[in-house]
């Protein structure tokens, strides 16, 4: 349900992470903030210890617990539930005394001591608790950490900062499972080995946020002086007041209403094409290794022509695959291709491109809680979508519920284009344009 | 800190957390290599012939340490804790019925693991495989050996765990035709026709090759349900009904039963509802068992609880009375061949 957690990956060969592109001919593109490196690296390697988890974990739980883990997903929502309020307190928190930084290192250091805490719990319910306790790290840091990465650049060039993030991160949950099944293939059955090397890495995440992010200064768009950047007694309400805000956590919750959760995606995509079984489990690489690829150049081409517009673009793209779905024509697997690249060039388009365009409309000492409330809305719209996917399937078949969606998402999309163009009231932009 | 000292802390850290990876990984590999070993009072295994359908052999998945890990292995029904003969095939999950096999197994990738479903001959030769979405869980081949049913584990893919389903598949050997998930079966819930996006089936049992008992999920309830592959229809008989086994006379099914008051992750008792007067009857055995039981003959039911080696293999009375008792150590997954029935 989230941006970033949402697509998914259990395993894949690795790719290359193109963070910048220095010495390409014929054009300069400026290398990304130290600051964003860092972050993006954090991000990497905390991405390969918990999606190395992820990878093993129903195996864990069916040959090596020998648990049944149907039960196990009823814990699901609940989670997903927490992490959102998690998300808004750890925004909250990182604008007020904390800072961004501490509160991102609690939130990675509490994932972080979950790994080593699954070797000790061997049933369903601790299992689950210290999966809860993982989320809730995860939605701690979620906030703080995109904070730092839009106070760390220049407004012009936030898309491709926040696009080199994503793609570090994409590329560590790519190598997350491979990492993973390494292990096993070295250690047969060696779970524990797998939860041990998980936290060792998480840990070092956790170092390297602690060694190499600047703290409280030192980031170019600050300023120096604390009292500039002390939040007001209610952010959330002080956001929602400020029209660009407003525009931007409505726009992000129409189209997520209508933004069908991966899963259903993936499910849609394996039945209307009639997808063989083993395929299954790769699609969320193609869109893994299409977002991965995406993200940086689409983030430059947001900073170009608009982060607004390119959010937009990206739920065509997605609108693009729905329709693909509903109508399917021609040969399968080529058609696969073309809608996990949707799917992908969607995630490239919006994810880290909301962050930028947030961070655009919201001040340096709300930015936490800016994030956290524009995310949030998002995310719960997209839960709200899944409940109603899920009954529109159950009542009249996925087709309908498919084109039910696509429709939506038409007039969600046109609704949004009225909402977000440059210079509607309030259009605080520094958003579009900034071309060099 | 100046950044000197900043990286020599990430060096030193980096050394001390590669150790720490390191030792971890090596001691899994050492103690994954000692499951290859043969352990001193574990039972004898010898490579040799098995044959599916033989009178009087138990065929199961061996789990003693050793080179025949996980390989399918013989015993005479007569004395189980025997010598076993082991074949070379390996499987996770495995039964057999007329000479007819299917094996789920593990085909270990460059890159990930995947899983395949294959369809054994009596003499252990592949007939045909077909790729699995997800982990092996359950398998059965119906009397006569011309149709089979398996599940796997599908997992969403969500570090929460939450979309985990199982998808069961039907193969018929004759026709060819393979119902890839029995969820695009109709399914009737009270008489009436049941629609929904959490339907999960699991556990096929056999009546014949057109009739078959299953588990359905859905609203977080399990019914029993009587499938007819004609038809492609679910019916639900009966609730709170896992893992169904049909006994050899059609009349009764050994089911795990969630029991109010069990603990919330061994939760399920084996239980045997008589299909007529739907009366159920607790077994003696009153640990969790998470396993579709298998009827040793008429009156006995088989069934894996975890041992020291991974499963032991146990057997009580069906109908309530005796006392659970072991029947093999280190082994999963058996196949019956009674001799009268030869």
């Amino acid at each position: 349900m989230y941006l970033a957690d949402s697509r998914t990956s259990p395993a894949s060969p690795a790719s290359a992470v193109p963070a910048d592109r220095p010495g390409r001919p014929g054009r300069r593109y400026a290398a990304v903030p130290g600051t964003v490196l860092v972050l993006g690296t954090v991000s990497l390697i905390t991405d390969v210890s918990s999606e190395m988890v992820t990878a093993v974990l129903p195996l864990y739980l069916v040959a090596g617990l020998g648990l049944s883990p149907l039960g196990f997903g009823l814990l699901d929502g609940v989670y997903n539930g927490v992490s959102a309020l998690v998300r808004l307190l750890g925004g909250g928190l990182a604008d007020r005394g904390a800072g961004p930084k501490a509160v991102a290192a609690a939130g990675y250091g509490l994932s972080a001591l979950c790994k080593p805490l699954l070797l000790a719990v061997h049933t369903v319910p601790l299992i689950g608790a210290v999966l809860a306790a993982d989320r809730t790290g995860k939605g701690l840091r979620t906030a703080p950490r995109d904070a730092m990465i839009s106070l760390a650049c220049q407004p012009a060039e936030r898309g491709r900062a926040f696009g080199a993030h994503r793609a570090m991160d994409t590329a560590g949950a790519l190598l997350g499972p491979v990492a993973a099944f390494l292990i096993l293939r070295v250690a047969a059955g060696g779970y524990d080995a797998v939860f041990t090397v998980s936290g060792c890495v998480a840990a070092l995440g956790v170092l390297v946020l602690l060694l190499f992010v600047p703290g409280r200064s030192g980031t170019p768009e600050r300023a120096s002086d604390h009292a500039a950047r002390r939040a007001p007694r209610a952010p959330v309400r002080a956001l929602l007041q400020r029209s660009a805000v407003r525009r931007l956590a409505l726009c992000a919750a129409l189209l997520g209403l209508t933004t069908v959760s991966d899963s259903f995606l993936y499910l849609t995509l394996q039945r209307r094409l009639d997808l063989s079984e083993s395929w299954f489990p790769l699609l969320p690489l193609g869109t893994a290794a299409s977002f991965l690829l995406l993200a940086v150049p689409v983030g430059i081409l947001a900073d170009r022509f608009g982060r607004r517009l390119c959010f937009l673009c990206g739920h065509l793209a997605l609108l693009g695959a729905y329709v693909l779905l509903v109508t399917p024509l021609g040969d399968s697997s080529a058609l696969a291709g073309v809608v996990l690249l949707l799917h992908g060039s969607f995630y490239a388009a919006t994810d880290g491109v909301l962050a930028a365009a947030t961070a655009d409309a919201v001040p340096e000492a709300v930015r936490g809680s800016g994030l956290a409330v524009v995310q949030t809305g998002q995310a719960g719209a997209r839960f709200v979508c899944s409940i109603a996917f899920g009954a529109a399937w159950t009542a009249w078949g996925d087709r309908t519920a498919l084109g039910l969606a696509a429709v939506g998402l038409a007039v969600s999309a046109l609704a949004s284009a009225g909402l977000l163009r440059p210079g509607a009231p309030g259009d605080a932009d520094g958003a579009r344009g900034t071309v060099r | 800190m100046r950044r000197a000292h900043r990286i020599v802390v990430l060096l030193v850290a980096v050394l001390v957390l590669g150790g720490v990876a390191l030792g971890a990984t090596l001691h899994a590999a050492d103690r994954a290599a000692e499951k290859d070993r043969v352990q001193a009072g574990g039972p004898e295994v010898r490579s040799g012939d098995v044959v599916l359908g033989t009178p009087g052999r138990a065929v199961f998945r061996n789990m003693a340490w050793g080179p025949h890990r996980d390989e399918l292995t013989s015993v005479p029904e007569a004395d189980p804790s025997g010598p076993r003969t082991a074949s070379g095939v390996r499987c996770l999950r495995f039964h057999s019925d007329a000479g007819t096999g299917v094996c789920l197994q593990a085909v270990h990738g460059a890159l990930r693991d995947g899983y395949r479903a294959v369809v054994l001959d009596a003499h252990l030769r592949e007939l045909r495989r077909y790729a699995l979405a997800g982990i092996p869980s359950r398998a059965r081949v119906a009397p006569g050996g011309r149709v089979v049913a398996w599940t796997v584990f599908v997992s969403g893919d969500s570090y929460a765990g939450g979309s985990f389903s199982t998808r069961t598949s039907i193969l018929d050997l004759r026709s060819g035709r393979l119902d890839r998930s029995l969820e695009t079966y109709r399914f009737f819930l009270d008489g009436k026709e049941h629609r929904a996006a959490d339907l999960n089936v699991w556990g096929v049992t056999f009546a014949d090759d057109d009739h078959f008992y299953a588990t359905v999920a859905t609203g977080g309830r399990t019914h029993l349900v009587r499938g007819d592959r004609a038809a492609g229809t679910l019916r639900a008989l009966h609730t709170n009904v896992e893992c169904p086994s049909l006994s050899p006379d059609g009349t009764r099914v050994a089911y795990k039963k969630r029991v109010a008051g069990a603990s919330s992750d061994a939760p399920w008792r084996l239980y045997v509802l008589d299909l007529r007067t739907l009366r159920e009857t607790a077994t003696a055995e009153r640990r969790n068992i998470d396993d579709q039981a298998v009827w040793r003959d008429g009156h006995t039911l088989v069934y894996s609880l975890p041992g020291d080696y991974g499963s032991d293999l146990w057997t009580v009375p069906a109908d309530g009375s005796g006392r659970p008792r072991t029947l093999m150590e280190a082994a999963l997954a058996p196949a019956f061949t009674p001799v009268r029935r030869g």
